[in-house]
């Protein structure tokens, strides 16, 4: 090395370029105020795109749609999209990103449990807005998140009872991808399954890994788990990839519907448009809502869909619904409350009520869910569902289950309680409060 | 599905009268026990009971076009009892989708998809009715329960076809559901079935429903003659007598339930005996899938020595091939999987060229950097065809005759698609071999693998041959996304899942060896499957793992090193 | 060379070092003072959010810095990484875990929320002592460092190299992290460890604690990499490389190879760990994604488009290419795998040393 480049590289002069590099990174966002900012947090790469990418299309046809009606509050929504790309951690970074960089007023996003509980401190902390639209295993409740999808009371539960009244289902197996969703899920109904009087040794559990595809040892032990002269039945929590070999499995061992009934609580009109679905053929999935449910405003939101998207042959789904409520859900919040100050309008969002698409309304509840209709229907060869069996009003979303040991002392309440844990019987409040 | 059901013979002989009639009666039994009744079903019900008098066969089509669930369980019963010939090709017809209407007249056909018309068969005349537009009819659906009825029913009506075949399809069919009606026909038709094949079958059906009579010396005569039968209606009958977890609905005759051990113990050994079959087969045919999804790269990685990390996007290119042209002949899905192979195999083989001479062949000697170079490929790729084709998974169809069981006996049956993939595997693997070891090609290959200067100064283009081998090796791999295509997902990720074991598979085997890729791949399919049952799915995976990793402990070239100078190449 | 004291040749031997330390402390000193020494409406106040964005970048570059010494010095091409830094930050997880005590949903003194309502009755022996933030730290060194010595113990003796080696890390990181998935190992699953309340006795999420965690990756960047090159001018570090170009000359000549290689690959095991340790206050979340094998390639990517045999090189990377995923996964969502794929792609192609092999380059061609 000689010695003028280092002079001419002197140590006060690197500092001076550091910190004009830094200064890139400075975040001088200057909310442009002509706007209201609508965070979407959805992932458009890696494994889960193929869930996601629908999900932040509804929320841009739903911006779209607003804005046509001239916004909100006089102001145009405007998107702001960011990829987590299926990585958990990202998604922290991300929802961090759009609360403290962008400022947006409100989040529409994650799908898996894990990015919800990767998002959920930042959320908390920044005091934002995150409306959650997927079905998943309850045991939450957090001041800044409203759930609209279901809470297993909204979807397992009934299926069961479903399975247990109408087809007199006696033996059980619950199988499920090996996360959170399906392991609370199913000790959920076990418990609930044994409270019913159901004997240990008639329930099968059973785990496998995202993504699995051969499913040859697991469909034969079904087999013959089923094979013990009651009448036996699957509750599948498999996660999205896992299904379409599964499916094609039972399909090849020849296990039908009318032997060996599959109900299964992720497996949509989306899921299926991928799948051949000969094999599955009448197969049942629960679900809040279905595409097949005939009612003006379902009619309607296809329509939208279908001239949003460009494409006739795609179908809507059940994460849809609920974002499609959520998003109408913080319209009217927001339009009450006179403000997007998220404070003020998390605190009117309870007790508000919006139109739901299967003819039914949505109502926010002081836990943060809201009221859901449940369908269940049986698998056509078209990929649409024929509606068996639904609930005569709609189900209360429960946060708290009460068929868990640790969980059915707790309440979420946020208006009276101000808590998302109280628990019943030592009248405290732990976690978060406000 | 294609063959004219209505061309079939029949003779109509005395006791099929009656016969028919005592179906008939059951089928109105059958009709009259919906399996789910909710409110607003059972209300349609009690008015179909009613309503549709019309007891000729075109009364009862006519109403199905607009009949809901439970009144079309009414009307398969009043069309069972009609005795009329025409009647089960109906019911077929029913059972797989084939019965729509005319939106125009409400008319009820029996279609044939044919391109992309309808055939058009009237179920009254049994004759041609000219053809129709898809978008003119609309299907008569049915459901779960709907299906169990039309089943038996059509059992029933079956037990008096001439071929012994289908008779005994129809006896294993009630078999699964059995009341005194089933008994009935079945004993009726026990008096005059001459076929013994057939006598048998129905004889086991008579002691199954013999299993509950309240007579012990009938019940310990049906147990004695079930012993020794293996099928699975029969062990499900036989395992409820020996009680439950709380000895509830045990048999409470000693000598009965003495009988009964003896034969759910018979069973159990044979059972016992399949089940290591089928462990065995299931390992083969994982242990296909992986050598499949990996001996593209034995030859990549192996041969040339590229860690060629886009192989998965390959095998996902050839994938999407096949859905491509399904998509291209939507009429002939059995044919388009054969279309797909060659075409997969241009598909992926052009691609890899391409991918030889735009960045592999600057990385040759260079083995890591290619692993970087065809990562960041992989990834573009990948976010190709979530552009072209969307993030959403493609539905590719299986053909007719690739989906099914192949029954081979009660207990032990192959899935055909699994039969037909290790098939499958061990032609491509028997034509790779002989690509490599007795064409020009193969000996050029295997010369610039071992030398390529000597390779050059004897006068091989390495350059191309180099282009060649790529190709071949992509090649492969894109007729891998085919079969599993045929298996799992069509989507963006389907590279990424199989990317892994691949390399696991061919550096078990011994790089650059062919065969070594064969064994270990079945072998790791084989050891995952037998640990399976035992540690679970997730952990024989991890077992599986932490064995090849002390394998290669030992074994630091694999199964079968390459020897020689060459090897030190690598 | 002809400066006077080793410590100098070590600090400041060369050019790249120098603007390293260089930069380093300007942004130790700066980024505190733009974040809290300046009020948040000033233009040139940087929030918590960059702050925390950056300390991760720090992290990352000391993962690269840790894979550079055995990839570039020694030849040994990791591609499972991520399992030491993903064991690292399991260590300081479960810490932080412990440290949320009756502050969980369920309230349970104990016993981490996911454990509760999954009905664990009492506390895995392995998660004892972690409340104890020097326990954890001790865990956070010997954890990957007690993996990577028994690995390399194994492989190295067994002379496995090259793709081969390459290979089996890979399956240890695979193994690991369908491990790690599975709910009963109580881990937590495929969720992981999250919802941290505190460490050290600080809210994790206030601006100050992430301007420590943020300084302090920064220190622990500055001593790894310090250390680092310690190792590389050394003796050791000739061998090491003699190693790397010529593995059999280098035996025969009288080394223990195997030895220089076990000790090598676990001292970068613990460094990859420690960044690990620091990784997860400041994300928040810590799952068994973090093991995934492809992790592992893009931190060699890290290294190679920086330029690797330098150990400046790779944090020059992992700033660089962290920064293009950061900026471009919310300006270009739907096209950044297109800009990310055709980066790894030029970069071999063209710059085969790296974005230093390039500056070299042309600072070579303006003399």
């Amino acid at each position: 090395m000689k010695a003028p480049l280092i002079k001419s590289f002197g140590f006060s002069r690197t500092l001076l370029a550091a910190t004009t590099a830094l200064g890139l990174f400075a975040a001088n966002a200057q909310a442009a105020d002509d706007t209201i900012k609508v965070g979407v947090l959805h992932s458009l790469s890696g494994t889960m795109a193929i869930s996601e990418t629908t999900l932040k299309d509804t929320v841009l046809m739903m911006i779209d749609e607003q804005n046509k009606k001239g916004g909100v509050l006089g102001k145009k929504l405007e998107a702001v999209v960011v990829d987590p790309a299926s990585n958990w951690p990202l998604f922290a970074e991300k929802a961090a990103e759009l609360l403290e960089k962008d400022k947006v007023s409100v989040v529409f996003g994650c799908w898996t449990s894990v990015s919800r509980k990767s998002v959920l401190p930042v959320f908390e902390k920044d005091n934002g807005l995150l409306f959650y639209p997927v079905q998943y295993e309850g045991e939450e409740s957090s001041k800044n998140v409203f759930y609209t999808g279901a809470a297993p009371n909204q979807q397992a539960i009934p299926a069961v009872d479903y399975l247990m009244k109408d087809l007199k289902v006696k033996r059980w197996v619950l199988e499920g991808t090996d996360y959170v969703y399906p392991r609370t899920t199913n000790k959920i109904l076990e418990a609930y399954l044994k409270a019913k009087g159901v004997a240990a040794s008639d329930i099968l559990i059973n785990y496998t890994p995202f993504g699995f595809s051969d499913w040859q040892s697991e469909v034969s032990k079904i087999k013959a788990f089923g094979s013990a002269g009651k009448k036996t039945a699957v509750v599948s929590t498999i996660n999205g990839d896992a299904n379409v070999p599964f499916y094609k499995e039972l399909g090849n061992e020849k296990i039908s519907a009318e032997d060996i009934p599959v109900v299964a609580f992720s497996v949509g009109e989306e899921e299926l448009s991928g799948v051949d679905t000969k094999p599955l053929l009448g197969h049942l999935a629960a679900w809040n809502y279905f595409e097949s449910i005939k009612s003006p405003a379902n009619s309607e939101f296809i329509k939208t869909w279908h001239t949003f998207i460009k494409n006739d042959k795609r179908t809507t789904n059940d994460p849809m619904e609920a974002t499609y409520i959520g998003f109408n859900l913080w319209v009217k919040a927001v339009k009450k409350a006179g403000t997007t100050d998220t404070t003020k309008v998390i605190a009117t969002l309870p007790g508000l009520e919006t139109a739901n698409l299967t003819g039914g309304s949505a109502k926010v509840l002081p836990n943060h869910h809201i009221t859901k209709p449940v369908y269940i229907g049986e698998i056509r060869d078209d990929g649409q569902f024929d509606i068996v069996w639904q609930t005569k009003a709609e189900v209360a979303g429960d946060a708290w289950s009460d068929y868990l040991p640790g969980s059915k002392d707790l309440e979420a309440d946020w208006v009276t309680l101000k808590c998302g844990n109280y628990n019943t019987k030592t009248k405290k409040c732990v976690g978060q409060t406000n | 599905m294609s063959k004219p059901l209505t061309s079939q013979p029949r003779r109509t002989r005395g006791w099929t009268v009656l016969f028919a009639g005592a179906a008939a009666a059951l089928a109105l039994l059958l009709g009259g026990l919906p399996a789910h009744a909710d409110d607003a079903a059972s209300a349609t019900e009690t008015e179909a009971v009613s309503a549709p008098a019309a007891a000729d066969l075109a009364g009862i089509l006519a109403a199905f076009a607009a009949a809901d669930f439970s009144t079309k369980d009414q009307l398969i019963s009043q069309l069972a009892t009609l005795h009329d010939p025409r009647a089960r090709p109906i019911l077929q017809a029913l059972l797989d989708g084939h019965l729509e209407t005319r939106s125009s007249d409400g008319k009820v056909f029996i279609v044939e998809e044919y391109g992309d018309a309808l055939k058009l068969t009237d179920p009254l005349t049994s004759t041609a009715a000219g053809d129709g537009k898809p978008d003119d009819f609309e299907r008569i659906r049915s459901n779960n329960a709907l299906r169990k009825t039309l089943k038996v029913a059509i059992a029933q009506l079956e037990l008096a076809d001439t071929d012994p075949a289908v008779r005994i399809a129809a006896v294993k069919q009630m078999r699964r559901d059995i009341d005194d009606s089933t008994v009935a026909s079945l004993r009726a038709a026990f008096g005059s079935e001459q076929n013994p094949k057939v006598k048998h079958e129905i004889a086991v059906a008579l002691a199954l429903a013999d299993l509950a009579a309240t007579d012990v010396d009938a019940r310990l005569a049906a147990v004695n003659a079930l012993d020794g039968e293996a099928a699975t209606d029969v062990y499900n009958a036989l395992m409820p007598l020996l009680g439950d977890a709380d000895g509830k609905g045990i048999e409470t005759d000693p000598k009965v339930r003495a009988a009964v051990i003896a034969a759910v113990h018979h069973i159990n050994l044979w059972r016992g005996f399949y089940q290591v079959l089928d462990t065995l087969f299931f390992g083969l045919s994982l242990g296909s899938v992986l050598v499949l999804s990996s001996i593209g790269l034995a030859i990549t990685f192996g041969v040339m020595g590229v860690i060629n990390m886009a192989h998965g996007e390959l095998m996902m290119l050839g994938a999407y091939t096949a859905y491509v042209v399904q998509q291209l002949m939507p009429n002939h899905i059995g044919l388009s999987i054969a279309v797909a192979i060659p075409a997969a195999f241009l598909v992926s083989g052009l691609a890899g060229v391409a991918i030889e001479r735009s960045i592999v062949r600057f990385l040759y000697g260079r083995p890591l950097e290619t692993l970087l170079a065809t990562f960041g490929l992989s990834l573009i790729l990948q976010q190709l065809v979530r552009s072209i084709f969307s993030p959403l998974n493609r539905s590719v169809t299986t053909p007719e005759w690739m989906s099914g069981l192949w029954q081979i006996n009660d207990l032990f049956s192959l899935t055909y698609n699994r039969l037909y993939i290790v098939i499958f595997t061990l032609l491509v693997f028997g034509a790779l071999l002989l690509v490599m070891n007795r064409t020009s090609l193969g000996l050029k290959v295997r010369a610039v693998a071992q030398n390529r200067s000597m390779a050059k100064a004897m006068g091989v283009r390495t350059e191309r041959i180099d282009a060649l081998t790529f190709g071949l090796g992509s090649g492969i791999a894109g007729i891998a996304g085919v079969a599993l295509s045929q298996l799992t997902n069509v989507g963006p990720n389907l590279g990424q899942s199989y990317i892994i074991d691949s390399f696991m598979v061919v550096v078990f085997g011994g790089v650059g060896n062919l065969w070594g890729t064969l064994i270990s791949g079945m072998s790791l399919g084989i050891i995952n499957k037998l640990l399976e049952p035992y540690a679970g799915a997730v952990f024989a995976k991890i077992l599986v793992l932490v064995f090849l990793i002390l394998f290669i402990q030992r074994r630091p070239k694999g199964l079968f090193p390459q020897k020689g100078r060459a090897a030190e190449g690598h | 060379m002809r400066t006077s004291s080793p410590l100098m040749t070590l600090l400041f031997g060369d050019f790249g070092s120098r603007v390293f330390y260089a930069l380093l402390l300007a942004m130790l000193i700066v980024v505190p003072l733009l974040n809290l020494g300046v009020t948040e409406t000033s233009a040139l106040h940087l929030s918590t959010y960059t702050v925390t964005l950056l300390g991760k970048y720090l992290t990352y570059a000391l993962m690269a810095v840790a894979v550079d010494l055995i990839w570039g010095y020694c030849g040994i091409l990791s591609l499972g990484h991520t399992a030491f830094f993903a064991l690292g930050g399991y260590a300081m997880g479960m810490y932080l875990m412990r440290q949320i005590g009756t502050r969980g949903v369920y309230g349970d003194p104990l016993l981490p929320d996911f454990m509760v309502f999954l009905n664990w009755k009492e506390l895995p022996w392995y998660w004892l002592g972690f409340n104890h933030a020097a326990f954890a730290l001790l865990m956070v060194l010997l954890a990957p460092g007690a993996l990577a010595f028994c690995f390399g113990w194994l492989a190295f003796r067994s002379r496995v190299t090259g793709v081969y080696l390459s290979i089996i890390t890979q399956a240890l990181t695979y193994a690991l992290m369908l491990a790690f998935f599975r709910n009963e190992m109580g881990f937590g699953g495929n969720n992981g460890l999250t919802d941290f309340k505190e460490i050290l006795g600080f809210d994790i999420h206030l601006a100050s604690t992430r301007i420590g965690l943020f300084v302090a990756s920064g220190i622990a960047l500055g001593l790894g990499y310090t250390a680092c090159r310690a190792i590389a001018v050394s003796r050791a570090g000739r061998v090491v490389q003699a190693i790397r170009d010529a593995e059999s000359r280098t035996r025969f000549i009288g080394y223990r190879v195997e030895n220089y290689k076990m000790w090598l690959f676990t001292f970068s095991a613990v460094l990859s760990g420690i960044a690990g340790a620091l990784y997860v206050p400041q994300v928040g979340i810590i799952n068994p994604g973090e093991f995934g094998p492809i992790n592992s390639i893009e931190v060699v990517i890290w290294v190679a488009v920086g330029g690797r045999n330098t150990l400046y090189g790779p944090v020059l990377g992992a700033f660089v290419v962290n920064f293009a995923k950061t900026y471009l996964t919310a300006a270009l969502p739907e096209v950044w795998l297109y800009a990310l794929g055709a980066l790894f792609v030029v970069v071999t192609l063209f710059l085969p040393q790296g974005i230093v092999g390039l500056v070299k380059q042309l600072l070579e061609k303006r003399r």
